[in-house]
Order: structure tokens, then C-alpha cells, then sequence
């Protein structure tokens, strides 16, 4: 398996779409801790940004990366190679590579100007909504044979999950208002990573005023460390369950 | 060596292989003819694990092949149309097929020289000719010594004097006891290279003979005119 993973990463690194995005995250980082003066400021907006940026550029890489390596996946089926095999060094192979590019881009500056316990959280964070959305991107890419519809279904998570999911979340807030809604509101956070993500990062920043509701009740109920652990379970769960159903639909299916 | 029983296969509605039942021995060279869209390629990918049927089993020695994958070390595949990595260069794609299956001691090189491939191992594949890439995949297919070939359409983009390096190599590999599935609609090119002909037709097996037996059944001595005669028997 770590031979394909190599050949997966060679690929990647020769497209230099890793490296503008690495350079990017760089030019980013460096050009926020700069501006705020303040570190803590700082790694709030990196966080904000990281939030939205990562996983678009995650889901979109992932899922043109999939359709274009359909030659090197029907080579490799002819050999004696397990499926689940192939499949598990694109998804390394393709998750590993943007995960270095996002610690490079924003690790080496955050370790500079901002080394702190939530400095950690927030690349620990991009880490895992980068191997979530890349599980995602593969989702969409093994339900659909076509390349446009895949991206179109990627983009549309990408939407869901960045944008629409929080405005849903407010609406039901504000319909429900007069009713108790702490654990109702809880399991909606659970729904959508990039919330817990935030969360991760807002529980260890001791700025209550920063936190949105979601996050305020993280803390008054689970406390930091159990609230912490319970939503990086979740994230885990999040990479493992597109990762899993997605393997197991590749290896059942046609080429 | 190879049995197939049952074999089926639908794509939604269609049904590409009905209920196909064969067995194809070792040292011969099987030529699978059949009109266009008759499941001669749907065969072979099952075969190779590409394609998963939706009944029926296949047999490599006695062992069932489905959801298998390390009987595929015996196959060396030629597809009809070779897709490669584009921005991989000849050597590296050849380097890497070669570094995933390093357990294999004896390696076939002779393809790559009569091709000329090395003059050309630092062309990137995405500006290959059909036939370029055609000669590449034929040098990968024989590449690891398999026990079996299969073979989709080998000649149909080879120049002629390309096309007869490979039929030399094929009756070459069948003298070493080698099996050689060939898909092919060049009836000449049939009679040269093999000894039986498996038909398909909608995804039925029509019939599986050895060349001499069609010619004396219909008393042709062209293996063209003697499947035609059949088809039109038979029709």
C-alpha cells in the first residue's frame, strides 16, 4: 500500500495545485498575525477563514483528483491488488498530501507567532475537515460515474455544510425559542463537522463572548475536556463513515 | 484452466451475458469473435475482476476467482483502448507496474525491444499515438510471464509490421503452454494465431470450436466463409 501512496503523492505534488494551496494558507496566515497584533485575535480569523476555505478547496481537489486518476485505478485494477487497497492509498494518498500543505501553510506561522494550546486545537482541526471532506469528495465521486455531477454533488456539500447548515440552525432556533432547546441544539452541532471543528478550537479560547450559542452550551454542559473529546469522537466518526461506505461501494462496483 | 459456469451479467435493463458456459485450456490460443456490443469485452472483464457478474462463478485451476485478487498475478491484460496516467513518461509507468509486482523474478522484456520503447521511455504518455500506447500496453501484458493473456482487439491500432511482432510473440508464448484469449474481428488475423473460436452473440455462447472442426463442418476452407455460412444456418 505504500507504494501506491507514493505514486498518488508524486502525482499530486507534479499537479502544483498543493503548492499554490500551500502558499496561499502561507500568505494567509503570515498577512492575519501580522494585521491583528494580538495572536489569540489572530488564530479567530485564521479559524473563521480555515473553516470556509479548507474544506472547499478539500472536497473540490479531492473529487477532480478522483476522475483524474480513473487511467492509473483501471492500470492498477488489472494487477494483483486488492480494491480496498487501491482505494485506501488515493484516499491517504490524496488527504496526506493536503493535510502537509495546510500544517506547512498554516503551522509553520501559527508555531511562530502564535504557539499556544489552541493554536494546536485549530491545526488539529484542519487536519480532520481535511480528511473529512476528502472522504466526502470521495463519496460523491464513487456514486456518480460522471465527472461534472460529481463536482456538482461535492460543491453542493460543500455549500450545505459551510453555509446553508448554520443558517437551518438559527432558523430552528428562533422558531423553537420558547422551548428548551440545549440538547436539541447539541445533536445539531453533532450534524455538521465543521461546526465541532469550531467548537474544538472556541473551547480552549477562554472567550466566552466569541462563542456562539452552539459552543457556550458545549462548555456549560460537557465542560472543556469531556466537551473537547466527545466532539473529536464525533469527528471521527464523520471521516470514517463516507471513508468506509465509500470504500465499500468501490469495491462492489463496475469499472 | 479457465471454466466459466453460468456467467451473467446485466448493465440496468440490458443484459450483456446470458447464462454463458465455457472452459478454455491451457496452450491454446481462443480467438472470443462476435458482433459489436455481444459481451465479447464484458467476458474478459469479468475474468479480470473488473467487472463483478451478477451470477454465475469463474474458475482459474478449480478456484473461484470472485473477490479474489491474487490469481491476477497469472493475467497479463491488453485493453482495446489503453488509458494511462497522462503526465507519466513511458519508463516511469513501466518502473512503476514493475515496483508493485517485484515478487516476480523472471521479466519479458522482449516486447519493449522490438518495439523500440526505450528510444522512447522519456515521452510522456498523454502524447502518445494510439498505436504507441497500444505497443505499451501489449509490453505490460506480456511483461510478468503470465500464464494467461487476454488479449482485446490487439491489432487494431498496430501498424502492420507491429501487428506480426505481436502474433510471432503470441504463437511464441503458446508454444511455452501459455493460454491467449483473444478478442478480434480480423478473420485472417484468426486463422494465423488461433486454434479455436469462441462466438458470442447477445450474450449467448454461440459456439466454441476449434478452427479445423468449422472449416470441416462446412466444408470451406476459409475460416471466414465458414463462420459465415454458420451464422447464416443459423439465422
Amino acid at each position: 500500500m505504500g507504494k501506491i501512496i507514493k505514486y498518488v503523492f508524486y502525482d499530486i505534488v507534479r499537479s502544483k495545485i498543493v503548492l499554490a494551496y500551500t502558499v496561499f494558507l502561507l500568505l494567509l496566515s503570515l498577512g492575519l498575525f501580522h494585521l491583528g497584533g494580538n495572536p489569540d485575535k489572530a488564530i479567530l480569523s485564521l479559524l473563521n477563514l480555515v473553516l470556509l476555505t479548507v474544506p472547499l478547496i478539500s472536497i473540490v481537489f479531492a473529487t477532480t483528483h478522483f476522475y483524474n486518476s480513473y487511467e492509473f485505478i483501471e492500470l492498477l485494477v488489472a494487477q494483483p491488488i486488492n480494491r480496498s487497497k487501491i482505494f485506501m492509498s488515493e484516499y491517504l494518498g490524496v488527504a496526506g498530501s493536503l493535510s502537509g500543505a495546510f500544517l506547512l501553510g498554516v503551522g509553520v506561522p501559527v508555531l511562530l507567532f502564535g504557539a499556544s494550546a489552541t493554536g494546536g486545537y485549530l491545526l488539529l482541526t484542519g487536519v480532520l475537515i481535511t480528511f473529512i471532506f476528502v472522504a466526502m469528495a470521495f463519496l460523491a465521486s464513487v456514486i456518480t460515474r460522471d465527472k461534472a455531477k460529481g463536482i456538482g454533488v461535492a460543491l453542493l456539500l460543500w455549500f450545505y455544510f459551510a453555509l446553508i447548515y448554520d443558517g437551518l440552525v438559527l432558523l430552528i432556533l428562533f422558531t423553537f425559542s420558547d422551548y428548551p432547546l440545549e440538547n436539541p441544539t447539541l445533536v445539531l452541532t453533532a450534524l455538521n463537522p465543521v461546526d465541532l471543528g469550531r467548537i474544538i478550537v472556541l473551547l480552549n479560547l477562554d472567550a466566552s463572548a466569541l462563542m456562539g450559542y452552539t459552543g457556550a452550551l458545549y462548555k456549560s454542559i460537557l465542560g472543556s475536556f469531556w466537551g473537547i473529546s466527545l466532539a473529536l469522537g464525533l469527528m471521527l466518526l464523520w471521516i470514517l463513515v463516507p471513508m468506509v461506505s465509500s470504500r465499500q461501494i468501490f469495491a462492489r462496483r463496475d469499472l | 484452466m479457465i471454466t466459466i459456469e453460468n456467467l451473467q451479467k446485466r448493465y440496468g435493463k440490458l443484459s450483456v451475458l446470458k447464462d454463458v458456459n465455457v472452459r478454455f485450456e491451457a496452450g491454446r490460443v481462443v480467438s472470443i469473435i462476435g458482433p459489436n456490443g455481444s459481451g465479447k469485452t464484458t467476458m474478459s472483464k469479468c475474468i479480470l475482476g473488473m467487472v463483478l457478474p451478477d451470477a454465475g462463478d469463474i474458475k482459474i485451476n478449480n478456484q473461484s476467482i470472485l473477490k479474489q485478487h491474487a490469481y491476477r498475478s497469472q493475467i497479463g491484460y491488453m485493453p482495446q483502448i489503453g488509458r494511462y496516467p497522462e503526465n507519466m513518461k513511458i519508463r516511469q509507468v513501466l518502473n512503476m507496474v514493475r515496483d508493485m509486482r517485484k515478487e516476480v523474478q523472471e521479466i519479458d522484456e522482449e516486447l519493449i525491444g522490438l518495439y523500440g520503447l526505450k528510444e522512447m521511455y522519456d515521452k510522456p504518455m498523454g502524447s502518445l499515438s494510439g498505436g504507441t500506447r497500444q505497443k505499451v500496453s501489449a509490453a505490460l501484458a506480456f511483461l510478468f510471464n503470465p500464464q494467461i493473456l487476454i488479449l482485446d482487439e490487439p491489432t487494431a491500432g498496430l501498424d502492420p509490421v507491429s501487428a506480426e511482432i505481436l502474433k510471432a510473440k503470441i504463437l511464441k508464448e503458446k508454444k511455452r503452454g501459455r493460454l491467449i484469449l483473444i478478442t478480434s474481428h480480423i478473420m485472417s488475423e484468426i486463422e494465423e494465431v488461433a486454434d479455436e473460436v469462441m462466438c458470442l452473440m447477445d450474450g449467448h455462447l454461440k459456439f466454441h470450436e476449434t478452427i479445423a472442426a468449422l472449416k470441416e463442418q462446412t466444408q470451406e476452407n476459409r475460416l471466414s466463409r465458414a463462420i459465415a455460412k454458420i451464422m447464416k444456418e443459423e439465422g
